[in-house]
């Protein structure tokens, strides 16, 4: 069965079948096995869970949360901040991919791309279900609301993470729609905003600690050591977290990679895991060794005050995590397709998830500013909602995956075809 | 999704690929149909609790514009209706009114910690005078008390609960310092907090976001939330209320202390000057070489907190010598 080219409507028509294709891919995502629905199942009985949570939150109040006037952030933004690093991690991909051609790294960077959308999208509702008011959301729209651009940092973020969404879905989109055409894709359409995507990712993850670094009243945060440590952190984060997603497309799909990738990534996440630690000893030197303002909080984090210790065990146990997951990261089995590799990412993710959450957002406010400690621990529908926004993200991933992993099969079996 | 690997070399013609596109199984696809139906239901269900918002949040509170855009019409408008929800909710009649600066005017605070016992009769009389929540004793106003010798914030209590004064503390009050240089207004990413020209900074209440980042930056704890909605009796509410100062709270905005402009723009002193029963407060306009905050400050060797942030507060700090 062969088509000429000019009489095939896909080749004539390729920007108006574009909706179409996604919408077949859709379709095609939306088929599987039992284990599939179960697992979307429990992913939208999640995401219900927090979405009516955060109804009840409406119009309650935030006072159904735990956050105080003391600690005015909580779990939202701690989750927030960790998600932001899970999107900007997947540019450790996209750089051996498109920075120094590896070829292999170049079959699997999609996955990186995908897991920073649904990581984007994580971000949007964290913010959103911490706003007081969510109807007044309209305020920040740029034109028709009144956008503090440049001199809030909040505006900054806003921009840099719709960019960044907006930047990754076009190039998945586009590059996913070509391989099913069975077309090379234009270098002209897409490298322009790989290589922009690079220098976003970037930003994304330093302007979110801009957020926290640049407040003079919270010596805490108040460090130009910040910005980088989130980086590291995120190049950890992000790419133990895409190990473990190519692991389980293995197990569920049947999805192969060559095992250079992930072995990159390894060698990766080992010296940014490294300057990681490297930067935090730093940190916790120059706080424990000068003394004074900075300190107040520190100690409180790490061995509690006046009789408070309610993140003692938080930060330990991150603490912890993190050095096992380091050494994990460092033995030659964690090269290969072992369960030691995945211990260590697992390690890793939840270690800097509790780092930059409960380890960093939360001391930045006790003591607080009048010196005053008041403790915090996330109440039930902070944690129903921090769920379902997981939910969904993993829902938007799983789909997306397999949009890709359908294009795929549907173009090997027409190539079969035509041989 | 490597370019190279692409398997179409030029000599290949392209593939039908728009037939796959109009398939699809009749079946599959309806079930899909009743599973996306259940789950919609699913979601509206789960979501139903905001059907009850339309009696707190009207059609014109959503598409009002910020306070800077608004007309006299429109200002004349909004009072109403405000007073009108006011009294629906509250059953109090009240008056919303909008002072603006006096021209050439700049307000400055001047506590003598000297003075101050930490008797608390100011926070009380803020907590009447602005229509605070009653549930939780709030007011603008934290009284620290703080040992002699040291005027270190971590050595300072705000939880006492004996008589006062004691022999080894000394009181001090801490309320927004209305900086010149205020790090809550620039985070602010929808304007809806702003400093006047007489030096005072508002917030629009029916504007704010409640993303609480002001609550982050500001470094003398000014700031509150209103976590959730504000209660108080309707004997309890003061009626006489300023649209960017006094008027109770919408939930889930924040509030901060605004000098008391509704009585100060007016020419009387804030609610907390005058409930202090030991004259530790000193208020007025800076400008006028004859006021007694210009005297203080001149003939006072004051101090302001945390200059080293570089806020620039217009509240001030002194002792008797």
């Amino acid at each position: 069965m062969t088509v000429d080219a000019r009489t095939d409507p896909m080749s004539a028509h390729p920007v108006r079948n574009y909706p179409k294709f996604l919408w077949w891919a859709l379709g095609e995502a939306t088929n599987g096995n039992l284990p599939f629905y179960a697992w979307m199942l429990a992913l939208t009985a999640i995401a219900l869970v927090g979405a009516n949570a955060w109804a009840v939150q409406v119009v309650d109040g935030m006072i159904v949360t735990n956050m105080t006037d003391h600690v005015s952030w909580g779990l939202y933004i701690a989750n927030f901040t960790f998600c932001v690093g899970l999107a900007a991690g997947g540019v450790m991909m996209v750089i051996p991919a498109y920075l120094y051609d590896d070829e292999e790294m170049h079959k699997v960077v999609i996955i990186g791309e995908i897991v920073a959308i649904s990581a984007i999208i994580m971000c949007t509702l964290s913010v959103l279900v911490d706003l007081g008011r969510p109807d007044r959301f309209w305020h920040m729209l740029p034109g028709i609301g009144r956008f503090n651009w440049p001199m809030s940092m909040l505006t900054w973020d806003v921009i840099v993470l719709n960019g960044y969404l907006l930047i990754n879905l076009h190039i998945v989109g586009y590059l996913l729609y070509m391989r099913f055409l069975g077309q090379r894709p234009n270098p002209t359409w897409y490298i322009p905003f790989v290589m922009l995507s690079i220098a976003w990712a970037i930003s994304i993850h330093t302007v979110t600690a801009f957020l926290y670094c640049g407040l003079g009243g919270r010596p805490f945060w108040n460090t130009s050591l910040l910005a980088p440590r989130f980086l590291a952190s995120a190049f950890v984060s992000g790419p133990s977290f895409i190990i473990l997603v190519m692991r389980v497309l293995r197990i569920t799909t049947g999805y192969t990679a060559s095992p250079a990738p992930a072995r990159l990534l390894i060698q990766i996440i080992r010296v940014a895991m490294t300057v990681n630690l490297i930067m935090l000893a730093s940190e916790i030197f120059t706080m424990f060794y000068t003394g004074g303002s900075h300190l107040a909080a520190a100690n409180y984090l790490f061995f509690g005050s006046h009789g408070r210790s309610g993140l003692v065990p938080w930060i330990w146990t991150a603490i912890g995590l993190n050095l096992i997951g380091t050494m994990l990261f460092f033995t030659k089995s964690a090269l290969e397709r072992s369960p030691a590799r995945i211990l260590a990412c697992l390690c890793c993710i939840v270690g800097i998830w509790i780092e930059k959450g409960m380890g960093l957002i939360i001391p930045g406010f006790i003591p607080s500013t009048l010196h005053q400690i008041v403790e915090y621990t996330p109440s039930l529908t902070e944690w129903k909602i921090t769920a379902g926004i997981w939910a969904v993200g993993l829902i938007v991933m799983t789909l997306l995956l397999k949009m890709m992993i359908s294009v795929q099969k549907t173009r090997e079996v027409l190539e079969l075809h035509v041989e | 999704m490597n370019s190279s690997d692409s398997p179409s070399s030029p000599s290949k013609p392209p593939l039908p690929i728009l037939s796959i596109l109009d398939n699809g199984s009749t079946r599959r696809t309806a079930l899909k149909g009743v599973a996306m139906t259940l789950g919609l239901a699913a979601f509206g269900k789960a979501i139903w609790p905001l059907t009850t918002i339309p009696e707190n949040v009207s059609v014109s509170e959503f598409l009002q514009q910020h306070y800077k855009e608004l007309t006299e019409d429109d200002k004349t408008a909004v009072f109403k209706r405000l007073a009108a929800e006011t009294k629906q909710q509250y059953g109090a009649d009240v008056t919303i009114s909008d002072q603006r600066p006096i021209p050439g005017v700049k307000f400055a605070y001047a506590i003598n910690l000297s003075k101050c016992n930490g008797n608390g009769k100011c926070m009380e009389a803020c907590n009447k005078e602005n229509n605070h929540h009653r549930g939780v004793d709030q007011s603008y106003i934290r009284v620290l008390e703080m040992s002699k010798g040291s005027l270190d914030l971590g050595k300072g209590t705000t939880t006492f609960d004996h008589t006062v004064p004691q022999d080894d503390k000394f009181y001090m009050p801490v309320q927004c310092q209305q900086c010149d240089n205020p790090p809550c207004v620039t985070v602010c990413p929808v304007e809806a907090t702003w400093k006047e020209e007489d030096g005072i900074v508002v917030v629009d209440y029916n504007w704010c976001i409640g993303c609480r980042y002001c609550e982050a930056a500001c470094p003398y704890h000014a700031r509150r939330f209103n976590w959730e909605k504000p209660e108080l009796s309707a004997e309890e509410v003061n009626p006489n209320q300023g649209y960017l100062s006094n008027r109770i709270r919408p939930q889930g905005t924040m509030e901060k202390c605004h000098f008391c402009l509704h009585r100060t723009r007016e020419g009387r002193q804030p609610a907390c000057l005058e409930a202090c029963p030991t004259g530790a407060r000193v208020f007025g306009d800076i400008n006028d070489p004859e006021s007694d905050i210009n005297w203080v400050i001149k003939n006072k060797r004051v101090f302001v907190l945390k200059e080293e942030l570089g806020t620039q507060p217009s509240f001030f700090y002194f002792f008797d010598s």
